[in-house]
C-alpha cells in the first residue's frame, strides 16, 4: 500500500486496522496551492477525479499530519510532514535513536527495522506509510532480552557501535526466518548491513551463537 | 614511588584476560546516544549548503527568501560574495531551522550565481597538472645507476592506489547550545580534551566556556580531530537563535566529499637484487591529498626493507579540486606497503624465488633492527597459518579450469607509544573506585581496558570499576589518533591508581600491625604479602576513610614514558592473504587473511583481536571495492553515496586469522598501540595474492573485475598459455 494509490493510508487506524473516521487534514485546496497544480490540470484529464487529486495530496503536500504508529506494541502519534521517512520519524520525533542514519539510500543497513515480520530499511519508507503495521525495532528487541544481544557481546561483534543496532535487528530477524542457518546462509542473510570498523567476524559468530541460544531455550528468558 | 611496573607475564590476574567489553551491552542494545542521537524539546536542525561546482568564484549571494523560510531560526553566509570555491561541497552558508527538512528546504532557497572557473580532479596525468603538481621530496641513498648495474634482476612496474575516503558510519557533526558565556558542545570526536580548545579559539571566547562531553561516537579514523568549520557554524547557529540547541551532522554526500580522505599515490617503480639480496631501489610517486596537495614521508620508501646500498626516491604533491586529505588510520603506511611490496614481489617472480625465502634472506635491510626477530617469528607463524609451503606456488596457478588460487604478503610497522594523558582515580569510602580521564573510546574498548588495568592494580573486579570519560572537565588525555591512546590512558590510570591505594595503604597498614610497603591488593582484599591470611576486605579497609574519599592523580608524559618501562614504540606485523580469481569473470574472493601482530604487552586478547580484525577488512575494503571516483569532465564526485562507493560486507571477507604475536620478548616492552599497524599490509598482500594467482600483476586497485580482466587481456596470456 503507497500513499499515492490509497489516500486512507495516512488515515488508518493502528488500532482497530479501520478507516479513521476523523477526516484527513490535507485538504486537497492546500495541495493544489502547495504543489503549484492549477486547475487546469484537472481539465486536461491528468487527474481523473478529486478523489485521485487527493490522494496526490497526501503525497507531495508538505504539511505536517498526525499519525499513529504501532512500534514495539505501543500506539506512538507523531506530527510529520509525509515526506518523512519512518527513520527520521523515529529518530527525530519519537526519540527512538536506536535505528542509524548512515547512508539515508537503503544500501547500509543502519536503519533496519522490522515491519510486519519483514526485515526493512527505515530510510526507505515514510512515516506515513507506516501506519497500521506493526514495527519492531531494536528498544523492542532488546525490552524482551532476545538473545541476539548478549550474542554480540560474547562474540565481540562491535566497535564504534553505529551499525551495531541494525546488524542486531537484521540477525534478529533473519534468525526468525532461518532460525538453522548454516555459516554461509549467515554471510547472505547479513548482506544488506554494512560495517566500516569491520565487525562482521564478529557478527558472524554471534548469529551463530544466538541461533543455538535459541534452540536451547532454557539458558534466556527470550 | 610506588613500584608502577607491570606485574610479571604469569603473575597478572586480569591484564592478558580475553574480557568482553563494558560498554557491549549498551551498544548491541541501542541504549548508547551517540552525538548525533541527541534529542532536546527545542533542538534545531542545521544543514550546510556546499558548491556545486569544484572550482568557481560567487558573484551573487541572496539569503532572503532562506531567511523567510517558515521555522528558520538562522541563515549564516560562510563564503561571501567574490570568495572561490575550491571544490564540490566546500561550504558557503548554513541554516538552522526547526525542522531539518525546513532547514534543507531553505538551503534551496538561497540564490547563488557562479563565475564558473577551470578545475582539475584527476591527479595521476602530470602533464595535465602542469603547475599544480609541486616537486615534494628527493632522496638518494648510495649510487643507485651504478647499484642498478650491477642487479642481475632489475623489475620495472606501476603501482597505484587511489584515494579512498573515512565514510564514517556517524558523520562528522555536533549539538552544540550556546547560551550566555556557556557553550555546551557534543561533538562526535577522537579528541574530547583538546576539541574544546579548538572551537573556542574558531570562536574567540575562553576555553573555560566550552564544556564538551561524548560518551559514544560512530567511527573516526583520524579524520574527526578539529572542531571544524562545521563546529564553529553550529555555535554561531545557536547563538543566534536564541541559545537553542542545533544539531548539525554532515549528509552522506557531504561526509563522503568533506569529512576526510586517503591520499592516493601513482607509482612508477625500478627495484634490483644482487645476489639474492635487495640491492637498488628507485621510486617516482605522485599524490594527492586535495586541494592542499600530496606531501609524503619519501624517506619510508621502501617500506619497512629500507636499508639497501642503493636508493632514489622523489614524490609529487598534485593538488586538486577535491575535499582536503586527513589522517587515515596509520598516513601514508598502506599506500607505501602497497608499492614496495608489490614491486618487491614483482621481483620474486622475476627471480623465481619464494617470497618467505626473500624476505628471509634480506631480513637484515629491515631498518629498525630490533624487530628484525620479530618478523622472522612472524613469517614462519603466518606461514603456518596460511599453509603457505603447501599453498604458494611459483607465479601463476596451473591448476586446470578458470578459477585460480594464489598467496600473498605484506609487511608493517608503525610506532604507537602512548600520548600524554592525565588520570584522576578516588577511592570513595563506601569502596567504589572511580577513574577519570579526558580520554574517549572509539570503539578500540579503551573503557574496558581501562577497567582491566584499575582492577590490576586495586584487585577490585574490573567490572565494578568506575569508569568516567569523555568530558573535558576530566584530566586531560591526549586525541585518539595513530594508535597512542592505549599507551598514554594505561600509564596515567596505572598511576593515578597505585597512588591513591598508596594512601589507602599508609591508612590501614597500622590496623593490620604492619608497614605500608608490606601491603598488596589483590581478589578484593587488602593484605600483607607475606602473611595472606592477616588481611581485611576492600569494603572494609575503604569504610576506615570515614566521610573523606582519597583522590590521586597520575600522568604519562610521551617523552618520558620509554624510560619507564610500562610502554614503548614500534612494532612489527605480517599480513598474509589466499584468494582466488576467476578468470573468465575477473572476480576476486578472498579465502583468508592472516594477520600477525605485535604490540607488546597485550592487555586484552579479545579485543586486540577485533581491532586486527578490522582493519584486515579495511584492507580488503581497499584491495577489492573502495575507489573515490572523481569526473574531470564535470568536476563531480561521482559516488559519495554507500551503493557506489563500495564497502565489502559480510560475505565478502572469507576467513580471517588475527594472531596476537604475544611473546615474552614482546611483552617485557610494555603496552604499544595497536590501530595503525594491522591496518597497513594487507592490500599489498591481497595484491600480490592475486598476481600470484593469474600471474600477471593487476597495476591499481582495488581489484575490480574489470581491471583484472583487462590486466590478463593486456598480458596476453594466462598461466603461459594465450588467451588472444
Amino acid at each position: 500500500m503507497s500513499s499515492t494509490q490509497d489516500p486512507k493510508a495516512t488515515t488508518m487506524d493502528p488500532a482497530s486496522q479501520k478507516p479513521a473516521k476523523k477526516k484527513s487534514p490535507v485538504s486537497r485546496r492546500g495541495f493544489l496551492q502547495g504543489s503549484g497544480v492549477g486547475a487546469g490540470v484537472l481539465t486536461a484529464g491528468m487527474l481523473a477525479s478529486p478523489e485521485e487529486a487527493a490522494a496526490q495530496a497526501a503525497a507531495v503536500s508538505t504539511a505536517a499530519v498526525a499519525i499513529t504508529l504501532n512500534i514495539n506494541g505501543k500506539m506512538l502519534k507523531a506530527t510529520v510532514e509525509p515526506r518523512v521517512t519512518l527513520l527520521d520519524c523515529m529518530r527525530q520525533y519519537l526519540d527512538l535513536t536506536a535505528a542509524k542514519r548512515v547512508c539515508d539510500r537503503g544500501t547500509c543497513g543502519a536503519c533496519t527495522v522490522i515491519v510486519d515480520g519483514k526485515v526493512m530499511y527505515g530510510c526507505t519508507m515514510l512515516a506515513i506509510d507506516a501506519q497500521g503495521r506493526k514495527i519492531e525495532t531494536l528498544e523492542g528487541i532488546a525490552a524482551r532480552k532476545h538473545p541476539i544481544i548478549q550474542s554480540f557481546v560474547n562474540n565481540d561483534a562491535q566497535q564504534c557501535g553505529y551499525c551495531t543496532p541494525g546488524m542486531v535487528v537484521a540477525s534478529k530477524g533473519f534468525l526468525d526466518r532461518n532460525p538453522s542457518p548454516t555459516f554461509e546462509e549467515v554471510k547472505k542473510g547479513l548482506g544488506g548491513n554494512l560495517c566500516r570498523c569491520g565487525t562482521y567476524v564478529g557478527i558472524r559468530k554471534a548469529v551463530l551463537e544466538a541461533a543455538t541460544e535459541l534452540k536451547g531455550g532454557a539458558k534466556t528468558n527470550a | 614511588m610506588p613500584d608502577y611496573s607491570w606485574p610479571p607475564m604469569d603473575k597478572r590476574r586480569v591484564m592478558g584476560k580475553r574480557f568482553t567489553r563494558l560498554d557491549g551491552i549498551a551498544k548491541s542494545s541501542g541504549a548508547a546516544k551517540y552525538p548525533s542521537d541527541f534529542g532536546a524539546k527545542d533542538l534545531l536542525y542545521a544543514v550546510i549548503l556546499g558548491s556545486p561546482h569544484a572550482h568557481a568564484k560567487i558573484t551573487r549571494i541572496d539569503i532572503a527568501d532562506a531567511k523567510a523560510h517558515p521555522g528558520v531560526t538562522a541563515v549564516r553566509i560562510i563564503s561571501a560574495e567574490g570568495k572561490e570555491m575550491n571544490w564540490v561541497g566546500q561550504e558557503i552558508a548554513s541554516i538552522a531551522a526547526t525542522t531539518e527538512l525546513a532547514a534543507r528546504d531553505a538551503a534551496r532557497k538561497i540564490k547563488v550565481d557562479y563565475e564558473i572557473l577551470p578545475h582539475l580532479v584527476h591527479e595521476h596525468d602530470l602533464a595535465k597538472a602542469g603547475p599544480r603538481a609541486r616537486p615534494a621530496g628527493e632522496q638518494t641513498t648510495g649510487e643507485p645507476e651504478k647499484g642498478f648495474q650491477e642487479c642481475q634482476t632489475v623489475v620495472e612496474g606501476t603501482y597505484n592506489i587511489p584515494v579512498i575516503t573515512h565514510c564514517c558510519l556517524e558523520p562528522h557533526g555536533q549539538v552544540i547550545q550556546w547560551k550566555g558565556d556557556s557553550i555546551e558542545y557534543w561533538p562526535s570526536t577522537q579528541n574530547v580534551s583538546g576539541i574544546g580548545g579548538d572551537l573556542a579559539k574558531a570562536l574567540g571566547v575562553p576555553v573555560t566556556n566550552v564544556h564538551v562531553q561524548m560518551e559514544y561516537m560512530g567511527g573516526g579514523f583520524g579524520s574527526k580531530f578539529p572542531s571544524d568549520l562545521w563546529g564553529a557554524e553550529c555555535a554561531q547557529l545557536s547563538k543566534e537563535s536564541g541559545g537553542r540547541p542545533v544539531t548539525l551532522f554532515l549528509d552522506r554526500a557531504q561526509e563522503l566529499m568533506l569529512g576526510g580522505n586517503r591520499p592516493s599515490v601513482f607509482a612508477k617503480v625500478k627495484v634490483g637484487a644482487k645476489d639474492g639480496k635487495l640491492h637498488a631501489w628507485q621510486s617516482e610517486t605522485t599524490a594527492t591529498g586535495g586541494f592542499t596537495g600530496g606531501g609524503m614521508n619519501a624517506d619510508l620508501f621502501p617500506y619497512v626493507f629500507r636499508d639497501l646500498p642503493h636508493r632514489k626516491v622523489n614524490h609529487t604533491a598534485v593538488s586538486i579540486n577535491t575535499g582536503s586529505a586527513r589522517a587515515w588510520r596509520a598516513p601514508n603506511h598502506p599506500q607505501q606497503a602497497y608499492v614496495t611490496f608489490s614491486a618487491m614481489e614483482d621481483l620474486c617472480a622475476a627471480m623465481k624465488v619464494d617470497p618467505l625465502d626473500f624476505f628471509s634472506n634480506n631480513i637484515k635491510m629491515v631498518r629498525q633492527a630490533s624487530l628484525r626477530d620479530t618478523y622472522l617469528r612472524q613469517l614462519q607463524k603466518g606461514a603456518e597459518l596460511i599453509d603457505w609451503k603447501k599453498n604458494w606456488h611459483q607465479r601463476g596457478d596451473m591448476a586446470k579450469g578458470p578459477i585460480k588460487r594464489g598467496l600473498g604478503l605484506g609487511f608493517a610497522t608503525w610506532g604507537g607509544l602512548g600520548h600524554d594523558s592525565k588520570c584522576r582515580t578516588t577511592i570513595h569510602p563506601d569502596g567504589t573506585v572511580e577513574v577519570e580521564l579526558g580520554t574517549q573510546d572509539l570503539g578500540t574498548a579503551t573503557r574496558t581496558m581501562i577497567a582491566m588495568v584499575v582492577s590490576e592494580t586495586t584487585g577490585v573486579p574490573h567490572t565494578q570499576i568506575k569508569i568516567r570519560l569523555g568530558d573535558s572537565r576530566f584530566p586531560a588525555s591526549g586525541a585518539s589518533g595513530g594508535s597512542t591512546t592505549i599507551g598514554g590512558v594505561s600509564v596515567s590510570s596505572r598511576k593515578s591508581s597505585m597512588n591513591a591505594l598508596e594512601k589507602l595503604f599508609e591508612k590501614i597498614a597500622p590496623l593490620l600491625n604492619t608497614t605500608p610497603d608490606k601491603l598488596e591488593a589483590v581478589d578484593g582484599s587488602i593484605r600483607v604479602k607475606s602473611e595472606p591470611a592477616k588481611s581485611m576486605s576492600w569494603k572494609a579497609a575503604c569504610q576506615k576513610l570515614g566521610i573523606q574519599p582519597i583522590t590521586e592523580m597520575g600522568e604519562n608524559v610521551g617523552r618520558n614514558a620509554p624510560r619507564e618501562g610500562l610502554i614503548s614504540q614500534g612494532v612489527a606485523g605480517i599480513q598474509m592473504a589466499d584468494v582466488s580469481v576467476d578468470i573468465e569473470t575477473g572476480v576476486v574472493k578472498m579465502n583468508k587473511l592472516v594477520i600477525v601482530q605485535d604490540c607488546g604487552l597485550v592487555v586484552n586478547p579479545r579485543t586486540a583481536e577485533s581491532q586486527a580484525y578490522g582493519a584486515g577488512i579495511m584492507t580488503i575494503c581497499a584491495a577489492l571495492c573502495e575507489e573515490r571516483i572523481a569526473d574531470q569532465q564535470t568536476g563531480l564526485t561521482l559516488n559519495p553515496d554507500m551503493e557506489f562507493y563500495k564497502l565489502a560486507g559480510a560475505g565478502d571477507i572469507g576467513e580471517i586469522i588475527a594472531h596476537m604475536d604475544i611473546h615474552p620478548d614482546n611483552d617485557k616492552r610494555g603496552i604499544i598501540g595497536l590501530g595503525e599497524p594491522v591496518a597497513v599490509g594487507g592490500i599489498a598482500a591481497i595484491g600480490n595474492a592475486v598476481a600470484n594467482a593469474i600471474g600477471v600483476r593487476v597495476p591499481t586497485i582495488p581489484l575490480t573485475p574489470n581491471r583484472v580482466l583487462a590486466a590478463l587481456k593486456q598480458s596476453g596470456h594466462v598461466n603461459g598459455r594465450s588467451i588472444a
